[in-house]
């Protein structure tokens, strides 16, 4: 971790600096933290414990505060996440459709559970609550893409497009 | 301020504008039980313990976050207003211990006192109940989060009486706990074990540590003193039992503090019984320090301080003494120094 | 700055010349993206390109034919446009070559036929008379799939910020009035009087005051706020800035669920160009009135949705909502008077202030007014977003645009207002679609979404799910919703696991009874609905499960048994290879066999089988 630019301190990584250049464009503003621990959660993928330190002291809020937020959120995390995240919609439709099963295979296929993330980072599988997509269901989000209609023996070729 | 009327129960009753409706109801003689509701924090109305029936509203209304207005029509205790708090109190008790006999707060707990009032059995619905590990690393507070029904009295009282936010309420829902940042030990954090959190919790789920297992709560006797940690004077309230001092906790009705008290006030008081503590004179002989009688003490003092003061002069001599003495004991001691000895060297370690 | 007459002329007089001119245009909302969309895209541009055809390709949002994604109108001068359905990147060259170059439209492919004056092609439907549009109302709804939702020329062409101009030479009171009069009541669920909530906050005092528009849509089910935003986001803009005028508010929120990237980047589009543009900004259209606008992405939370849990979470806090009093018309936002209205709301906004109030409560019924977007999802054959006038029929609604049940089945339920909405059976079909009629029924209008279960959907399994929506963005705040909707969730699923007992029924009544009048948020007190509706209205299956340890709809696992029928069975092993716990043996040729012990009732077997000789029961 580095420290603010203006204590002189060494600087050593991009991801600081991304994090300083966030932290200056939020400072100062009223009900900024969401905002910036999604750009924290951009710049690391997660959100690293000094990091969540750091913000906690150039935002002014509590430590425990700040946790309490990150942990209240779905969208948060405090552990490394993979490049590809694929969601699974729990969604009504996607529910009276059988997404389960495509759920099932999926964790199946990763070799991971739900929240869990694969050995060489490349997906993380979570369920969503629902996606908006029902006119598609049973459907998966994978980054921001949404793949519809899906059946259990199309998943393998679904996945084999994300690196 | 103008004031308002309205009936609880049937009873007419005037406050001034702006005062709740469970403070109306109590001053017109209804029983409403509270738990989240603390007259010195703000008010979330969460535990919904306290509903009462208002006349014209939808739902039942939380009692201790709804304002009273003229000609409200309150009433405390119909069977909705029992059926919900009875519900309520089941579903505390169904994520809670089943173990009031070994509960070091039994007697003193709101939780226990309103079951037993509203007649309210555990197990009502039964199911998942947290399973929390004990949390005993801090030197003075045990934190039992499996009794917490999270009415989030003491991350206010730590936010807005302390001004520390070292809790809050984190993770959502069922898993909602009231934890330090990244859920650490609180020995851990930056907690400075004030103690203001346990002096609110309506439960045993933050108790003392010191005084775990050495009383129940109704064989303690509670003497109101004075802090001797430091000049601010706080009120205090020394547990004894049995002659022995155990613990002291704070006083709302105190003057200086409420129920505010530092980390010395709250969990130092334990030096009282340490045997560390020197009960008799030691004077050094050949190096060593040894026993002696007061009166043997006192004159070796008072003859050394003769013979400085007369081959050096009084102002060979200063006196520093200790703002955890009392007002009595610093007066005499600075008369002692200025009349009998005569110099006006004398201070004392709280001065600046 | 503003959009002067000569101005607006010349972008209608360019926006009518492209429309002459041929014309692909592929239908990118979510959905369309989601179905390959923009594969389709790609196949379309590189085949104009290969012919060297002079055609303009083009892209617009969701046109609400869900079931037919990815959708492609196609238009030649003078004639009508044709929308095809389901087309994938394999037909496209057929369908230029054949409609574009020869000029004969794929008659099986198109859905429906948009005439707007042209010249109309035999054996396709009109779209005002096909079966998803003919009972539908296009209000809100109308530049969805018409329009670039990217180019506010569309938007402005098509009479976008006509409602703004107008606004600005009305007296604030007048424009409230006008909102009053046309009797829209909030779009979000809540059903309140918009015109009211604008008084409110208009006659609060406050140095400063908000308007936030409510776009964090949560509801299993429910994409109509997303439909909107992705298809016409000017038009929420403009609801949100004649609101901000009328209430004297000169900054306004857009609260945005994060699982709506593209709707959040086309708000940010439409945000940007009407900066440039000086529609949004300091002195707006000349008339010293300044609005300015800004995002904010959800994190993931349902009950963000409630409206003091929104304002708490703009502020960057725990979603946990507020008590009420204060209202947030009088304490909203950073404690100041604050408008919070729906997206739907807002996009009703300009057309009611551009037509009148008269015109909007011509449509609906005499206590719900307009036009209603639903949501129409589940076992029906045509799910999608439809656009009705209040008061339709559940039936309607069901047989005419929904074209009626999946597979030929039986209707048995609709799910209206997600999670904290209700079941309605087949009796309720002939209810009317308005707030109290719905509300009366134990559902809610809520914000549009409609689930529709056949014959083969078990009722408490559909209840045992919302709760578990529910249970899982529960707060856990307040004790009644946080311990209340746990303990109900694990009463349904013991019954559905076979160990129910008879006094189950009893409990869920009483915490149902106490969630819905102690919980401190909205969330929490229509918690329980689906549970009372289905208990109100499928009670026997509930004493089916508890009393018979049996699942009428064939749905829950630990009540089936499945069993191998000796007179179908050919002994063909294909299930045997299909079971993933071995349960099923025989020899070949010979009647094989379910183990009951080893089974897990996952039901590979019943769809391997090609001889229906698999029977669950």
């Amino acid at each position: 971790m580095a420290g603010c630019a203006c204590t002189g301190e060494k600087v050593d990584s991009p991801q600081d600096l991304q994090l300083m250049d966030l932290l200056g464009h939020y400072r100062g503003y009223d009900g900024s933290l969401i905002p910036v621990l999604q750009g924290v959660q951009e710049i690391y993928g997660y959100l690293p414990a000094e990091v969540l330190e750091k913000v906690s002291q150039e935002l002014k809020i509590p430590f425990s505060k700040v946790f309490g937020v990150v942990t209240f959120y779905a969208q948060f995390h405090l552990k490394p996440r993979g490049r590809n995240i694929i969601r699974v919609c729990l969604g009504t439709a996607c529910h009276v459709l059988g997404n389960a099963k495509v759920f099932d295979r999926l964790k199946d296929i990763l070799g991971v559970d739900n929240g869990g993330t694969t050995d060489d980072l490349r997906f993380t599988l979570e369920s969503v609550a629902c996606i908006g997509a029902c006119g598609l269901a049973p459907c998966i989000m994978i980054n921001d893409d949404t793949h519809g209609r899906l059946t259990v023996d199309g998943l393998e070729d679904i996945l084999a497009q994300y690196a | 301020m103008p004031n308002v009327t309205l009936t609880v129960d049937g009873t007419q009753v005037t406050v001034p504008k702006g005062t709740t409706v469970v403070e109306a109801a109590w001053k017109a003689g209804a029983f409403v039980p509270t738990l989240c509701h603390d007259p010195e924090l703000s008010k979330p109305g969460a535990c919904r313990i306290c509903v009462v029936e208002v006349k014209g509203a939808r739902n039942l209304v939380a009692s201790c976050v709804t304002e009273a207005v003229e000609g409200m029509e309150v009433q405390t205790s119909t069977p909705a207003v029992i059926e919900a708090r009875k519900t309520i109190l089941e579903l505390m008790l169904d994520n809670h211990p089943e173990d009031c006999l070994t509960c070091h707060q039994a007697g003193d707990c709101k939780l226990q006192d309103y079951a037993y009032f509203y007649n309210v059995k555990p197990g009502a619905f039964g199911g998942e109940s947290h399973q929390y590990e004990l949390e005993d690393d801090n030197l003075f507070i045990v934190r039992n989060m499996n009794k917490c029904i999270l009415c989030g009295k003491c991350l206010r009282a730590c936010e807005e009486k302390q001004g520390r936010a070292v809790i809050d309420f984190a993770y959502r829902g069922f898993k909602t706990k009231v934890t330090t940042a990244l859920d650490q030990p609180l020995a851990d954090s930056v907690c400075v074990s004030c103690g203001s959190c346990v002096a609110v919790c309506p439960t045993g789920a933050l108790t003392e540590k010191a005084m775990l297992g050495k009383a129940r709560k109704w064989e303690i006797e509670k003497i109101r003193t004075t802090c001797p940690f430091c000049g601010v004077g706080c009120n205090l309230d020394l547990n004894v039992k049995g002659g022995k001092i155990l613990g002291a906790t704070s006083n709302p009705a105190s003057p200086t503090n409420g129920r505010d008290l530092c980390v010395k006030g709250r969990f130092g008081i334990d030096y009282v019984h340490s045997p560390k503590r020197l009960t008799k004179p030691l004077i050094k002989k050949n190096g060593a320090f040894v026993e002696s009688s007061w009166d043997e003490a006192l004159d070796l003092v008072a003859t050394k301080l003769g013979e400085i003061k007369n081959k050096f002069g009084s102002d060979a001599i200063a006196a520093l003494s200790s703002a955890r003495c009392t007002n009595e004991d610093n007066y005499v001691m600075q008369k002692f120094v200025r009349a009998g000895i005569g110099t006006n060297n004398v201070d004392h370690c709280a001065r600046t | 700055m503003s959009i002067s007459k000569e101005m607006r002329s010349d972008i209608e007089e360019r926006y009518k010349r492209n429309l002459e001119r041929p014309r692909i245009v592929v239908g990118l909302g979510t959905c369309g993206i989601a179905a390959g969309g923009n594969k389709v895209m790609d196949a379309i541009k590189a085949e104009v390109a290969k012919k060297g055809l002079d055609v303009d390709v083009d892209f617009t949002s969701c046109i609400g034919m869900c079931f037919a994604e990815p959708v492609v109108e196609m238009a030649l001068p003078g004639r009508a446009s044709v929308v095809y359905g389901g087309v994938g990147p394999e037909n496209v060259v057929q369908l230029i070559e054949s409609h574009m170059v020869q000029k004969t439209p794929v008659a099986e492919q198109a859905q429906i036929q948009i005439l707007g004056g042209a010249e109309a092609y035999e054996g396709i439907p009109a779209m005002e008379k096909s079966e998803y549009y003919e009972q539908q109302v296009r209000s809100v709804t109308w530049r969805l799939g018409r329009t670039n939702p990217e180019r506010i020329e569309d938007y402005i062409a098509t009479g976008g910020y006509e409602g703004i101009q107008k606004a600005l030479t009305m007296d604030r009171i007048a424009i409230i009035d006008e909102i009053k009069k046309s009797g829209l009541r909030g779009r979000g669920g809540g059903g309140f009087p918009t015109g009211t909530k604008w008084q409110f906050v208009h006659d609060a005092v406050g140095d400063k005051k908000y308007i936030v528009c409510n776009a964090d849509e949560g509801d299993p089910g429910a994409f109509m706020d997303r439909s909107v935003l992705e298809g016409d986001p000017h038009a929420v803009l403009e609801g949100m800035m004649i609101a901000a005028y009328a209430i004297g508010a000169d900054e306004g929120v857009i609260y945005c669920r994060a699982e709506y990237p593209l709707a959040i980047r086309r708000l940010n589009m439409a945000i940007k160009v009407a900066e440039e543009m000086g529609i949004m900004g300091e002195n707006i259209m000349g008339s010293g009135f300044n609005f300015k606008v800004r995002i904010k992405a959800g994190a993931g939370a349902f009950v963000c949705g409630e409206e003091t849990a929104l304002l708490n979470s703009i502020e960057g806090q725990r979603g946990m909502p507020r008590v009420r009093p204060p209202f947030p018309a009088h304490k909203g936002l950073w404690q100041k008077p604050t408008c919070l209205n729906n997206v739907e709301t807002f996009a009703n906004v300009p057309n009611i202030i551009r037509k009148g109030g008269d015109w909007f409560s011509s449509m609906g019924t005499e206590k719900s007014k307009g036009s209603k977007v639903f949501c129409i999802t589940g076992k029906i054959n045509h799910t999608g977003l439809c656009e009705v006038p209040m008061g339709m029929t559940l039936r309607d609604l069901v047989y005419n645009i929904a074209g009626g049940i999946k597979d030929g089945k039986k209707f048995k339920a609709v799910q209206s207002g997600g999670p904290s909405g209700g079941c309605l059976p087949t009796e309720k079909l002939d209810l009317s679609i308005d707030y109290e009629s719905l509300g009366q029924a134990g559902a809610i209008m809520g914000s549009g979404g409609l689930v529709f279960m056949d014959e083969d959907s078990c009722m408490l399994d559909i209840a045992k799910y919302f709760l578990n929506f529910t249970q899982m963005e529960s707060c856990g705040k307040c004790t009644p919703c946080r311990e209340g909707t746990k303990r109900m969730l694990e009463t349904l699923e013991r019954i559905c696991e076979g160990n129910g007992v008879p006094e189950d029924i009893d409990n869920l009544e009483r915490l149902a009874k106490v969630i819905k009048t102690s919980a401190l948020c909205a969330l929490g007190q229509t918690a329980p609905n689906p549970v009372l509706t289905t208990l109100k209205y499928f009670r026997d299956e509930y004493e089916a499960h508890i009393n018979e340890k049996r699942c009428p709809a064939g749905v829950c696992p630990e009540l089936l048994n499945y069993t191998i029928l000796a007179d179908k069975c050919i002994g063909c092993g294909v299930c045997i290879k299909a079971c993933p716990t071995g349960a099923i043996s025989g020899e070949k040729k010979a009647v094989h066999v379910i183990d009951p012990t080893k089974c897990v009732k996952c039901g590979a077997c019943v769809p391997k089988c090609k001889f229906d000789a698999i029977a669950k029961a």
